[in-house]
């Protein structure tokens, strides 16, 4: 099997054929005494220097695209909100926010649409992350829709909260009056995401239309909107799931532990590993075993499920990612596996 | 291509296959890798633009995979509008037809730099040469009339590999490189706007903290050239001159900043800048003008462009109002042929207008830059993105 690998090296090329860059850098080309070889087959006719460092890596292109599109936001939207779960996707999202405005602070909210079923090391994250940047926290909880009769707690063995989140979210998009609300969706990670618009609109009710949407070329984006709708920005929306740990590996980003190899306790349900949690009840068959796995995904803790690794280092990790032949949600998310179009509706509902 | 170089994955795949099972077909259809949307799927078509993303050990791939019928021309126009390079398949049995001509002309006009014409199911004609040859010289000729800057010819067939990763050993007179190949080895440093500096300011970052209490930079994506500190800037439109102070990025200064860098960069003196402002060159500016001549596809299923008619206009970081003063033209797609006497464009349709804005614009040409050539209309009263321009040119 040959993996797809990448060096994390620059997406073209370098300019290799010219001379070495200290000079080049200073000096103008016509100044360069004619070398042997290609130099001198291909001296170009303008005299304006080109460095041979004008490519950039594509992590640092894709990078440079997301600060864009925060910037953009910023610049246009009143209330702009990021949805932060503390999983990979919207940890490198705080942190391409981060850069985007320093020296100056992040200047909107996060959100954590809360469903209750924590994963204690990604809460801990969180709450450092939050104290460190000094941004303000706003949590959304499903315990409390449940408790105000806005959602029904599902029942059974396979009862989630997952999609119960949908209401929350949108409650709580309205009741800040939120108008831009970032999320860390990625179209490498589903067939209905891989069709989501950076700037996404969601009409009065929340929902997304797929068969409707504006069409989003160059880097303009439009975000008009009337009030009561508002627009769902995704900054990653090109990013893979490699992209995202070589970016975490190269610029030394902390991720929660449950990302890494760790004993765990876990059963088996629908191919997939699921801790031993407070909140899943076994069902008949499903026994306890003590495993050695991590996380390619963080969401709920009743539905999102381990992998066994061996992977304890980001390079170990990276290394796993590279050579996998299943998708991360296809591995271990319960929720996209109920049928074909699973995503779909939910996005279309107005869920992440 | 994707399945030859191992990058779908087995859980897509798998459902791939099982829906193609349920659905009684005779084969795997891999259609249904992109067509990720319920009404896709029903109908067997695919109706907006998927993204998906592949890498080699020595490039990383973004694929803007669009629907080829005409009725979904704004989709391959929104998908050509980011790409380095289009591949035009055509089936080796029928030739060039319209629809390849069309995704030639909509690749040429947004600028995509490299055209792959693939001659794709050479196995259905025997893999001869004189077939390969007779495509190629007929296109050839043909793009002649279009504004091709790398044109490149390969014979495959996709469904069973021929010189898609591997070099085919039934096409023995073909000595090009495989797709992949050609793929993985473009240069495309080039296609970038390294000569004429320009800087669309998107906001302004005063961070207003006791550490940085007099910091104040402007924040924004380099769309053309290169800066550096101590250049000599001028600021649109107010005209005035001044230095760069210095360029930062996250954490402290660098040394210049090139397209595509979101940097922010601070001035030697006080000045007013804001959103929608542009730092240039003191001898190398771009046109500031209210009065822009533009190639737009229309998009609006519900309206039609006429002259007369007003819009939203979105010029890298500038908003503005415009009016339609003239439609000069309507452009066929598949025969280039300008209809002067049209009054409307429709959904779908090209066409030369002249548009006056209620501020000035600061604008090149498509053709040399793709940042500050480009714009999109909105319908104010619907929020709609109904067109897409190019810019040809100022008045």
């Amino acid at each position: 099997m040959r993996a797809p690998r990448l060096a994390g090296g620059p997406i073209a090329p370098k300019a290799t054929r010219r001379e070495p860059e200290a000079a080049l850098r200073t000096t103008p080309l016509a100044a360069i005494p004619a070398p042997a070889g290609i130099l001198a087959r291909s001296r170009p006719t303008i005299l304006t220097v080109t460095n041979v460092q004008t490519q950039i890596s594509h992590l640092a292109a894709l990078e440079a695209e997301s600060i864009h599109i925060f910037r953009e936001v910023v610049a246009e939207f009143e209330r702009p909100v990021l949805l932060f779960s503390g999983g990979k996707d919207s940890i490198i999202m705080l942190r391409l926010a981060e850069k985007a405005f320093w020296p100056a602070r992040v200047p909107f909210p996060i959100m954590h649409v809360d469903t209750g079923h924590n994963f204690p090391e990604v809460l801990d994250y969180r709450d450092r992350r939050v104290a460190e940047l000094e941004v303000r926290l706003v949590v959304a909880s499903v315990q409390d829709s449940i408790d105000q009769g806005r959602v029904v707690e599902e029942t059974g063995a396979r009862a989630s909260r997952n999609r119960l989140q949908t209401v929350t979210l949108l409650d709580a998009i309205t009741s800040n009056g939120f108008d831009a609300v970032f999320g860390g969706g990625r179209r490498d990670e589903e067939k209905a995401r891989a069709k989501e618009r950076v700037f996404s609109f969601r009409d009065e009710f929340g929902q997304w239309d797929p068969k409707n949407q504006r069409p989003e070329l160059w880097d303009l984006y439009n975000g008009r909107h009337r009030k009561g709708e508002h627009i769902r920005v995704f900054p990653i929306s090109n990013w893979t799931e490699l992209d995202v740990w070589q970016y975490i590996a190269d610029d030394g980003i902390e991720v929660p532990s449950i990302y890494f190899a760790h004993r765990r306790r876990v059963f088996m349900r629908d191919g997939m590993w699921l801790a031993e949690n407070p909140y899943v009840t076994l069902m008949d068959g499903e026994e306890i075993e003590e495993r050695q796995v991590r996380y390619r995904t963080v969401g709920d803790m009743s539905c999102t499920g381990a992998v066994e690794s061996p992977a304890e280092t980001i390079e170990q990790v990276i290394e796993e990612v590279a050579a996998s032949r299943i998708t991360e949600r296809g591995a271990t998310r319960a929720d996209d596996k109920f049928a074909e179009a699973a995503m779909e509706d939910r996005k279309r509902e107005g869920y992440f | 291509m994707l399945l030859e170089s191992k990058q779908i994955f087995e859980d897509q795949m798998e459902a791939v296959e099982r829906t193609s099972r349920e659905k009684g077909f005779d084969y795997t259809n891999l259609a249904l890798l992109t067509d990720g949307l319920r009404a896709e799927r029903e109908q067997g078509i695919t109706i907006d633009v998927a993204y998906r993303y592949f890498a080699t050990p020595k490039r990383k791939f973004i694929i803007a995979d669009t629907p080829g019928h005409i009725q979904y021309t704004r989709n391959m126009v929104t998908g050509a509008s980011t790409a380095d390079l289009a591949l035009v398949l055509v089936d080796a049995r029928n030739g060039i037809v319209e629809q390849s001509r069309r995704h030639a002309v909509i690749a040429s006009m947004l600028r995509v730099h490299h055209i792959v014409l693939c001659v794709n199911k050479m196995d259905l004609v025997d893999y001869d040469e004189s077939v390969y040859e007779s495509i190629c010289s007929e296109f050839t000729e043909w793009a002649a009339k279009l504004d091709i800057t790398d044109l490149t010819f390969v014979p495959v067939s996709a469904l069973l590999g021929d010189n898609v990763t591997a070099h085919s050993e039934n096409m023995p007179w073909y000595e090009g490189p495989t797709l992949l190949h050609h793929l993985e080895h473009l240069y495309i440093g080039s296609d970038r706007n390294l000569i004429d500096p320009r800087f669309p300011v998107q906001l302004v970052i005063r961070p207003m903290s006791n550490e940085h209490h007099d910091y104040r930079g402007y924040a924004g994506q380099v769309a053309g050239g290169i800066f550096r500190p101590g250049d000599e800037v001028v600021v649109l439109p107010s005209g005035f001159a001044t230095t760069i102070a210095g360029i930062d990025a996250y954490g402290g200064p660098i040394d210049e900043a090139f397209a595509p860098m979101s940097v922010t960069i601070r001035l030697a003196d006080d000045l007013d800048v804001s959103r929608g402002d542009m730092l240039c060159r003191p001898h190398n500016q771009p046109t500031v003008s209210q009065d822009v001549e533009a190639m737009i596809c229309w998009f609006s299923p519900d309206r039609p462009l006429s002259a007369g008619s007003q819009y939203a206009i979105k010029h890298t970081t500038r908003s503005a109002r415009c009016r339609v003063q003239d439609l000069h033209y309507r452009l066929d797609v598949n025969t280039l042929h300008r209809d002067e006497g049209a009054s409307t464009l429709t959904l779908n349709e090209m066409g030369r207008v002249a548009l006056r804005t209620t501020a000035p614009l600061f604008v090149d040409e498509y053709r040399r830059n793709r940042m500050t050539g480009s714009f999109i209309l909105i319908e104010e009263a619907t929020n709609e993105t109904v067109a897409a321009g190019m810019v040809i040119g100022a008045a």
